[in-house]
């Protein structure tokens, strides 16, 4: 899926990124910290949303599990960048190994990525023979598993009351790192033999594994990729709000993040970019209305009444699966459909 | 039998009954329409409420109860038209989003409304009374809620397997199309399955929350994903094994808690959810399945 030399396509992502970046650089020198953090916030958003058009766009999984990855991650790296002397009495059951180091976030975020991959090699080898609702259940199911088992296991998790007072290392930048990188995996994904191959097991399974595709390797692979990325920015997102509980990434959160998705249209990147963009920015905007009116849900509401006219009237979202003509003149290393 | 085993039977059978209420409506609405109403489980909260409105009033409990069912079966067949009708025929995930949305919509505008705080739902003394019988006790809560739940569940056996109502729903199940060229009106037989399913799902919130003693706005999500459970259980679309499989959760869940250490009681849910992935895994068309079309 890569070449050595760099194509004209890859040469203009760099271009793009290098314009991106500088876009990052000025806001930084510019806004206020408020506007930081919700840039960051927004930028993790649109990173997950990418990552679950992977696994439910283009595979055709209907996957509801990303929260529980997320927390997955969060747990993991949080434990990891935990200053070795506050663990011992708030971890008492940490192993001692656990309890004496302390990791810089880029180890951290990689170690969640590997216990989110795990996880999902785990719960995906039983649940990824289910298809529609039955795995959008299962997935949920799979929240509440996790979310019980944070609540449950006092010392490695502090129960309810969750881990606080996590580092504040995430700034940004590492939240524009993570787009990228989730952005150029999926485009790169999405343009290669193994995307096809992604598409042709959500077109018909059937088919495709008579074409010689391997069903259910694909399907594993796209969830797997996709639990990785969530482990990832749930990981990015407890150290930049530096807190996390068992309800941190509930299954409201599985929600947006599906509307974000369909919204977009199911496989379009760009269209899950700029409808994690909208959502955000909308439930952000309404919630001084929310906290002045009482009216708390106000923006779910919103979102919800979208999404539901959406499927009336556009029921393939903003770009039905495909991306932008301009984007994939530019960027695309195939010839264009 | 020991007092022990007795309650724990008991408790299991109550449990088991609020499971296979809810776990019915799923399966009428599954068998008929192919769609998972992930909506489901708010109706217990929207039952619930309703009870906790009228209990103020003073009203006799017969009353609520036939109000419940009332609002449950409005409710229902409101959603029923407003959102499923017009998507009808779209792909099964669309639908089964569509679920999602109108869940978050009812969870959010009652949150809204009512605030998220939790409420006390208490049920009269004398329904929170024990009674004793030969050397055994049981809370006359629990046997009202099996006692109600095997009235419901005979008065629609009744319904499916003598009317023409029941009819037309069993032929709906069965095809479609050919239900629809034979004359059965097919769309007020959905309308009536939604209702239906409904309103059982709402007295499952009434009893839901005699039973715990508190309700929220959120509190149908775990009943809600519970029952689809019960529903792959006993093999989701037949509602003998949605009924089933709503009592064989019900013990399996009780017995977890009370065999195993006080300390592992928190992974109640933890320990249902893994059962839907062993059942998934072993049997998946569940354990008592006609026949199923959505699986490996």
């Amino acid at each position: 899926m890569s070449t050595s030399v760099p194509s004209a396509a890859g040469l203009r992502g760099l271009i793009a990124l290098a314009a991106a970046a500088a876009l990052v650089w000025l806001a930084q020198s510019t806004l206020s910290a408020y506007v930081l953090t919700l840039l960051a916030i927004l930028l993790l958003n649109a990173g997950l949303a990418v990552s679950l058009t992977l696994t439910n766009g283009l595979t055709g999984l209907f996957s509801l599990g990303h929260p529980a990855f997320m927390t997955i991650g969060a747990y993991a790296a949080a434990i990891l960048t935990f200053p070795a002397g506050r663990k011992g009495t708030m971890l008492p059951a940490l192993p001692d190994w656990l309890a004496a180091i302390q990791l810089p976030l880029l180890p951290a975020a990689a170690a969640a990525a590997a216990v989110g991959g795990v996880v999902a090699a785990l719960v995906g080898w039983p649940v990824l023979r289910l298809r529609g609702h039955y795995l959008a259940v299962a997935t949920l199911g799979l929240i509440v598993i996790v979310q019980s088992f944070a609540m449950n296991w006092d010392g490695i998790t502090r129960g309810g009351s969750g881990l606080s007072g996590i580092p504040r290392l995430t700034g940004v930048w590492w939240a524009f790192a993570a787009f990228v990188v989730v952005v150029v995996l999926t485009w790169r994904i999405k343009f290669s033999s193994l995307g096809r191959a992604m598409m042709a097991v959500r077109e018909n399974d059937l088919a495709a594994e008579c074409a010689g595709i391997d069903a259910a390797r694909t399907r594993m692979i796209a969830f797997i990729v996709g639990a990785c990325a969530a482990a990832v920015i749930g990981a990015l997102m407890a150290h930049l709000i530096s807190v996390v509980t068992p309800r941190s990434y509930s299954v409201a959160l599985a929600f947006n993040l599906v509307v974000m998705v369909v919204i977009g249209g199911s496989g379009s990147i760009a269209g899950a970019v700029i409808a994690a963009t909208g959502i955000t920015l909308l439930s952000e905007s309404l919630r001084p209305v929310e906290e002045a009116a009482g009216l708390y849900g106000l923006s779910q509401v919103i979102v919800a009444l979208a999404l539901i006219l959406v499927l009336f009237f556009r029921p393939r979202g903003l770009y039905g699966g495909g991306e932008p003509a301009v984007l994939r003149r530019l960027f695309a290393t195939e010839p264009p459909r | 039998m020991s007092q022990y085993l007795f309650q724990q039977l008991v408790n299991g059978l109550a449990l088991g009954s609020l499971y296979a209420l809810v776990a019915i409506g799923f399966s009428m609405i599954y068998g008929i329409v192919r769609l998972i109403n992930f909506a489901q489980g708010d109706l217990v909260m929207i039952g619930a409420f309703t009870t906790l409105a009228l209990a103020g009033s003073g009203a006799p409990w017969p009353i609520i109860l036939a109000v419940v069912l009332v609002v449950g079966a409005l409710a229902g067949a409101t959603i029923e038209t407003l959102v499923f009708r017009p998507i009808r025929g779209a792909p099964q995930v669309t639908g089964f989003i569509a679920t999602l949305a109108v869940s978050v919509i009812i969870q959010n505008a009652t949150l809204m409304l009512l605030s998220g705080q939790q409420r006390n739902f208490l049920f009269p003394a004398e329904m929170r009374r024990r009674v004793s019988l030969g050397g055994v006790s049981a809370s006359v809560t629990d046997l009202v809620i099996i006692g109600v739940t095997v009235l419901l569940i005979a008065a629609l056996f009744l319904v499916v397997q003598r009317t023409r109502l029941g009819v037309a729903m069993r032929a709906t199940a069965e095809n479609l199309m050919a239900a629809r060229l034979m004359g059965v009106a097919v769309n007020r037989t959905i309308l009536a399955a939604f209702a239906i399913g409904s309103a059982l799902a709402a007295v499952a919130g009434l009893l839901w929350g005699g039973k715990f003693g508190q309700i929220d706005p959120l509190m149908g999500l775990v009943p809600g994903l519970k029952a689809f459970v019960a529903c792959v259980i006993g093999g989701v679309g037949s509602i003998g094994g949605a009924m089933l499989g709503g009592y064989i959760l019900g013990m399996a869940e009780v017995l977890f808690v009370g065999l195993l250490p006080p300390a592992y009681a928190g992974y109640r849910d933890a320990f249902v959810f893994g059962l839907l992935i062993v059942v998934l895994l072993v049997r998946p068309s569940g354990l008592f399945a006609r026949h199923v079309d959505e699986r490996a």
